[in-house]
């Protein structure tokens, strides 16, 4: 835990994405979100061909009602994500606050109160994960498969084999009719609202800046005065409320409840967040990318079903986008180190780690020194 | 210095006696939920239960000791559950086409296709250098669906398969079962090659610091490339054995599974970022797990808590490992401190 201050000199080095200010502008428009756009369009383009009628607001409605769920997840796991860390235990905690909601309300608790009770078993929920992660310093990867069991297994004991479904009609409505004068679903409204302030707070305000310092370098942020296992802390416990949301928009979108609601659905919050270009290694991604993986995800997954493709063909596309999500990226970096290897002879290119040797400091500190010209 | 270097010695020995108790320590606890699960239920330490118990921890023992080998690596495997239920159902699929196939054969099958797809993981993370909890994430899905196009629903039933193959399922020798002599095997091979090859022991250099291990000279690439391409392989050979243990499969076989595996591992105190963890801690993590379920069933234990027990179990075993492994990382420091004394 020594930190060599400002007696070392000056490092360069060069951080993808840390400014792109002095590109061209051809390199400045090539980022990811550019490519998802493309991806969109041509799905859209793709969709109108097969059916003309496909662009209109009934589709818009249907991939909403589809994906509204998933999409509030994606929002909070990408927080957790940019700082580095995972919550595969999303889709259980859906299951979780949604069994709890209807156990309380068949018990006669006001649907109000059982939804108040859905959002603190959330916060809890994700508090056990925050503290786990957090506090004890436990790997989030290990931690978040453990509560993805626990808190299936506390769903199942809450309802056992029961399927909960005497919820209020006007209730039930709100999980499957338009919000008035609009052509979207309650969910994708709330998603869409969530979206705005998930993107201000991470793009625009101390508290995002804060989360991506965390993911990018966790010494530095925390020599910034970031209190990063606070972040954390705070970023699971906002996950556990988010997952409790969707579990009742889950629920009331179905009008049902059962223990296994929403099993198996954190590999597609996954997939969409890294499809949005949120970097597994943390401190890189945006929210415009995450809600532009989240439609395309959606449309994708309507344009196939409209034209009666397989579901199995589908897991097929998505686990494709997935994987070209990072070959892309990857498959340049790799060009570029084999035409360096080519230029310096094989030697020189090969040890990764030889650019390091020269001053013995950790990345972290080396970064702080870094002067941006 | 002598003295110090001896210090050292005997702390590194006592930090590997530590490790080595992992594996008694997950050995006492399996036992005492053995005996204490027979004083509720006598049914619970006949040969037929044990029989049972050994069988179905084989096939998650088998795919955790793949998986072992690449999350010492610093890697993840999350395709191993869609790779078995692929080798499953195309071995199946074999024998119902060619009804007089030997039956060594329909292994072979199963453990080439988890081999391919091994490949495929390892080439896509090594050389490409792409993160393989993605990489296995997107195998998952492309796999299953691939599964679902050959499945169709057509489902493969025991009248499907060759007696010879079903029997493997259910035979034993001298009282252990078929299934559990293999993962048994599985797991000493594999021990062995971890404990004493280079190419196991540099496993866990590219785990312990992938830097220091390229500039030792570690071939970091091709080493997570086998990694990869072993996991795949065990991951099939479990596929064949799945079809051979349930004499059925569908589109579902061995969904769900990865969880499972990664579950087992991290009890059996193979540390997920890398470094350290044996097989065999993974194989009784494995038979831990599926032994506690059991118990839980025969100890008329709701089966509604099994999950959450088996979660809380899970979450026990990754605290435990954390302040086993900070322990030992005092003991050493503290041994570093005497060294700069002296």
């Amino acid at each position: 835990m020594t930190s060599e201050p400002a007696t070392r000199a000056p490092q360069k080095r060069e951080y993808a994405g840390t400014d792109t200010s002095r590109r061209p502008v051809w390199q400045r428009a090539l980022r990811w979100e550019t490519g998802l756009v493309v991806v969109l369009v041509a799905t859209l383009i793709f969709g109108t061909a097969r059916s003309s009628d496909f662009l209109n607001s009934t589709t818009g409605f249907y991939i909403g009602l589809n994906m509204g769920e998933i999409a509030i997840m994606a929002l909070p796991l990408m927080l957790i994500v940019i700082t580095g860390e995972i919550d595969l235990s999303v889709a259980s905690m859906l299951g979780l606050s949604g069994c709890v909601m209807g156990q309380l309300h068949s018990q006669g608790w006001p649907i109000g109160l059982a939804m108040v009770a859905a959002l603190v078993v959330g916060a809890l929920g994700g508090a056990l994960n925050g503290v786990l992660v957090a506090r004890l310093g436990l790997p989030s990867i290990a931690v978040t498969i453990g509560t993805l069991t626990l808190f299936r297994g506390l769903a199942e004991i809450v309802l056992g084999a029961r399927t909960i479904t005497d919820f209020p009609a006007w209730m039930t409505s709100i999980g499957v009719v338009p919000v008035p004068g609009t052509q979207l679903s309650y969910s994708t409204v709330i998603f869409l609202v969530l979206a705005v302030i998930f993107g201000v707070v991470l793009h625009a305000t101390r508290a995002g800046r804060a989360i991506v310092a965390t993911g990018l370098a966790p010494e530095a942020a925390r020599f910034a005065g970031i209190r990063v296992n606070r972040v954390k802390f705070g970023l699971f416990v906002l996950s556990g409320v988010m997952c409790a949301l969707a579990g009742i928009l889950f629920t009331l979108k179905n009008a049902s409840v059962s223990y296994d609601a929403g099993t198996g659905l954190e590999l597609n919050v996954v997939a969409i967040v890294l499809f949005g270009g949120v970097s597994i290694f943390g401190g890189r991604g945006t929210v415009i990318g995450v809600v532009l993986s989240v439609v395309i995800f959606g449309t994708l997954q309507q344009v196939l079903t409209q034209m009666q493709v397989q579901p199995e063909v589908q897991n097929i596309i998505i686990g494709g986008l997935l994987l070209v999500s990072v070959v892309l990226p990857g498959g340049g970096e790799a060009v570029r180190r084999l035409r360096a290897r080519l230029r310096t002879g094989p030697h020189l290119a090969r040890a990764p780690g030889t650019r390091r040797l020269a001053p013995p400091s950790s990345s972290d500190s080396s970064m702080q020194s870094e002067e941006k010209k | 210095m002598t003295t110090a270097t001896s210090v050292l010695g005997t702390r590194f020995a006592r930090g590997g006696a530590l490790l080595r108790a992992r594996e008694v320590g997950i050995g006492v606890v399996l036992l005492l939920v053995f005996g204490i699960t027979t004083l509720h239920n006598h049914n619970f330490a006949t040969a037929n239960s044990v029989q049972q118990l050994l069988s179905g921890a084989a096939l998650i023992a088998m795919l955790g000791v793949g998986e072992t080998l690449v999350i010492v690596t610093r890697n993840v495997d999350l395709s191993v559950g869609s790779i078995v239920g692929l080798s499953a159902y195309v071995v199946g699929d074999l024998f119902k086409d060619h009804p007089g196939m030997p039956v060594i054969l329909g292994f072979v099958a199963g453990i080439g296709i988890g081999a391919v797809i091994g490949a495929i993981n390892g080439f896509v993370t090594a050389a490409l250098r792409v993160p393989s909890l993605v990489v296995t994430l997107a195998m998952l899905y492309i796999i299953r669906g691939i599964d679902g196009l050959i499945v169709n629903g057509v489902i493969i039933t025991s009248s499907n398969i060759p007696n010879a193959f079903i029997a493997i399922g259910f035979r034993t020798i001298a009282g252990i079962p078929w299934l559990a002599i293999i993962a048994f095997a599985v797991v000493v091979i594999v021990a062995y090659a971890m404990r004493s090859f280079r190419s196991g022991r540099d496993l866990y250099a590219i785990g312990s610091n992938p830097e220091a291990a390229a500039l030792a000279g570690v071939p970091v690439a091709r080493r997570i490339f086998t990694a990869f391409v072993i996991s795949g392989s065990l991951a099939g050979l479990a596929g064949a054995l799945f079809l051979a243990l349930h004499a059925e499969v569908d589109v579902t076989g061995g969904t769900g599974y990865e969880l499972l595996v990664v579950a087992a591992v991290v009890v059996g105190g193979v540390a997920i970022f890398g470094g350290s963890g044996t097989v065999a801690g993974a194989a009784l993590g494995a038979l831990l797990l599926n032994t506690i379920n059991q118990a839980l069933v025969a100890s008329r234990v709701s089966a509604f808590w099994n999950e959450a027990i088996a979660g809380a179990l899970l979450l026990l075993a990754i605290a435990f490992d954390r302040w086993l492994s900070l322990r030992v990382a005092r003991g050493l420091r503290s041994a570093e401190g005497a060294h700069r004394d002296l």
